[in-house]
């Protein structure tokens, strides 16, 4: 491995075997870490295609794809995974449409209205959302919007509203307001000049504030387990933790397969984003850390 | 990400040659118009939500029964209810130490660990070993949550080490709940944390450091002294978020030991859950879940006013 050569580590060079062995150790520390985290993921993925697995991590006599024959069925599996992208894709774009239109006041005009916004913005992504869904439970049934997708849909967006304008915002401000004069000399309202101008260019991290808001949807299980009742709305996160409580004490096998098919899209959209954002691990920035 | 470029003057001056105070504020008006789909999403399910939570906490709300049908002002009754109960202060015990122990101290030292060694590994350690530690925090909560049952079930993995080795077995997840479910979280959170410091260390000017080891400063010392002083801005932003999202779990604990045995792991948003819809008391799970919501508005406040210097 090359090491870093910067010319004034040079004179340093002498402490070359020290940081040889600095090496091993993190290596040998990270490995071991790494084998705990193994562990609990390797027995989905072990689970899945051992046709009689059980709790404990272990490689199957011989590898079968019986677990995902069982489950690959229109009630099981097709269209809890429907459901979720409904609910996923729908609360993505109406957040992030929202989100389009509110940062671009914030980031191009200078209003006394701005900073006790972003405040605003700032303390809803700090409210424990999934701790109150006691009294959303409550207000939906007085709202008739019990057991109604639009209406879990409607309130994931708003939940995944005050990161997505705070995300949406910085990365507005990195649009130089320069191109859009040259559009507002052309005669272009500001709503135009925002299609036309800010949007194509900002349209990576577009994709991004969308796929983090999607992911986050994705797999959130307490809103939907207590907004949506019937069986036929629900995404899949709630049927695989119904089929855990009926089924799940005996076919483990099918519920890892069950787990990996439904983990699966949000795995390879966390790997586009890395990609988008260029670094293996920049979603932290996202988040201003 | 990581450059913001400069947003250039404000547009706002060169577009108005006259100040015309009711021009002014109809062109504000007129600016804010797009903000206006994002304020009405908040305003109804965000704010109601939490008006109805104040609101709600002071009737006899309840899924079943005579209260179901016509709910009544019943002023603080849920309150005093609510710390007569044995289950609620022990529930707010169980949830400090879950914070305290799986997010302030569990995730923020694992993740700092992973993030510190991850500059001295090698090239290939540091992808596998980030890529696993990655994955358990992507993969969706419930799946995560079923991989922590499987492995600390009393048929599970762990057992299965430990018999092997000769160590004694125990039912991790009756014998031991809050352990178990904070060893949970641990793993499943680590990564963010991993991920924030990993970026707080890769801004450190690499000189500084160097600087301390020509004067012969020790590892640890150099943790102590140069290294944790230069980020401990992301430190106290991380110790506010992650205790954020600690605050918040539900679906981990709710697959793994759905609160029990008894009540013996119910943090207080399973505690919520099950007066509310386990014993049918909405009110009372409303009341517990406007104290949360109350503790995690001060926790805001505090990360708020960490952060000022960004919104300003």
């Amino acid at each position: 491995m090359a090491v870093s050569t910067r010319p004034a580590a040079r004179p340093l060079s002498v402490a070359a075997p020290r940081r040889l062995s600095v090496r091993a150790i993190s290596n040998t520390i990270l490995l071991v870490i790494g084998l705990c985290f193994l562990l609990p993921l390797g027995w989905l993925v072990l689970a899945s295609i051992d046709e009689s697995a059980s709790l404990v991590v272990s490689v199957p006599g011989s590898v079968s794809a019986a677990n995902f024959d069982a489950v690959l069925s229109a009630d099981q599996t097709f269209r809890p995974l429907w459901n979720s992208f409904v609910l996923s894709a729908g609360c993505a774009l109406i957040t992030v449409v929202a989100a389009v239109l509110a940062a671009y006041p914030l980031s191009r005009y200078r209003m006394r209205f701005n900073k006790p916004f972003m405040y605003g913005v700032l303390f809803g992504t700090g409210l424990p959302i999934t701790a109150m869904m006691v009294p959303v439970y409550a207000l939906f049934v007085r709202l008739n919007l019990l057991d109604s997708l639009p209406g879990a849909i409607f309130f994931l967006a708003a939940t995944s509203l005050p990161m997505a304008i705070w995300m949406m915002k910085n990365f507005m401000d990195s649009v130089p307001v320069s191109l859009e004069e040259a559009a507002w000399v052309d005669g272009a309202s500001a709503m135009r000049a925002l299609r036309t101008v800010v949007v194509p260019l900002m349209r990576p991290g577009i994709a991004v504030v969308f796929i983090f808001v999607f992911i986050q949807a994705w797999g959130n299980f307490f809103v939907p387990f207590v907004l949506l009742l019937s069986p036929e709305k629900q995404p899949a996160a709630v049927s695989i933790f119904t089929f855990f409580g009926q089924y799940g004490s005996v076919a483990y096998g099918q519920l890892a397969a069950f787990s990996l098919l439904y983990s699966l899209p949000v795995l390879v959209l966390y790997v586009l984003v890395s990609r988008v954002l260029g670094g293996s691990f920049t979603m932290a920035g996202a988040v201003k850390g | 990400m990581t450059t913001t470029l400069d947003t250039g003057p404000d547009v706002s001056r060169s577009a108005a040659p006259r100040s015309d105070r009711a021009r002014r504020a109809g062109r504000t008006a007129g600016r804010l118009l797009p903000m206006g789909p994002a304020l009405v999403l908040l305003a109804i399910f965000m704010a109601g939500p939490v008006v109805w939570s104040f609101y709600g906490s002071f009737t006899d709300a309840a899924l079943t029964g005579a209260a179901a049908q016509n709910t009544s002002w019943v002023g603080l009754d849920n309150y005093t209810g609510l710390f007569a109960d044995p289950n609620f202060p022990k529930s707010v015990w169980l949830t400090v130490i879950f914070v305290l122990t799986s997010a302030i101290i569990g995730q923020n030292v694992l993740g700092l660990t992973l993030a510190m060694l991850m500059r001295q590994a090698t090239g290939v350690v540091r992808a596998a070993v980030g890529t696993l530690v990655v994955t358990a925090w992507v993969l969706p909560e419930i799946v995560a949550a079923f991989a922590a049952y499987a492995f600390f079930h009393a048929d599970g993995t762990l057992n299965a080490l430990l018999g092997a080795v000769g160590l004694g077995e125990s039912n991790w997840l009756y014998d031991f709940p809050m352990l178990a479910v904070i060893i949970a979280n641990v793993w499943r959170g680590a990564a963010f944390s991993m991920m924030v410091y990993a970026a707080a260390l890769a801004n450190l000017p690499p000189d500084v450091t160097e600087a301390a080891t020509v004067d012969g400063a020790s590892g640890p010392k150099r943790l102590l002294y140069v290294t944790l002083p230069m980020i401990r801005r992301s430190i106290s932003t991380n110790f506010m978020l992650t205790t954020l999202m600690t605050l918040q779990v539900f679906t981990l604990i709710y697959v793994m030991t759905a609160g029990g045995p008894g009540t013996d792991s119910s943090t207080l948003p399973l505690l919520a859950y099950q007066e509310a819809f386990s014993f049918g008391r909405i009110g009372y799970g409303t009341a517990i879940a406007t104290i949360m919501l109350l503790i995690g508005a001060v926790f805001s406040v505090v990360y708020i006013r960490m952060l000022r210097p960004e919104v300003d």
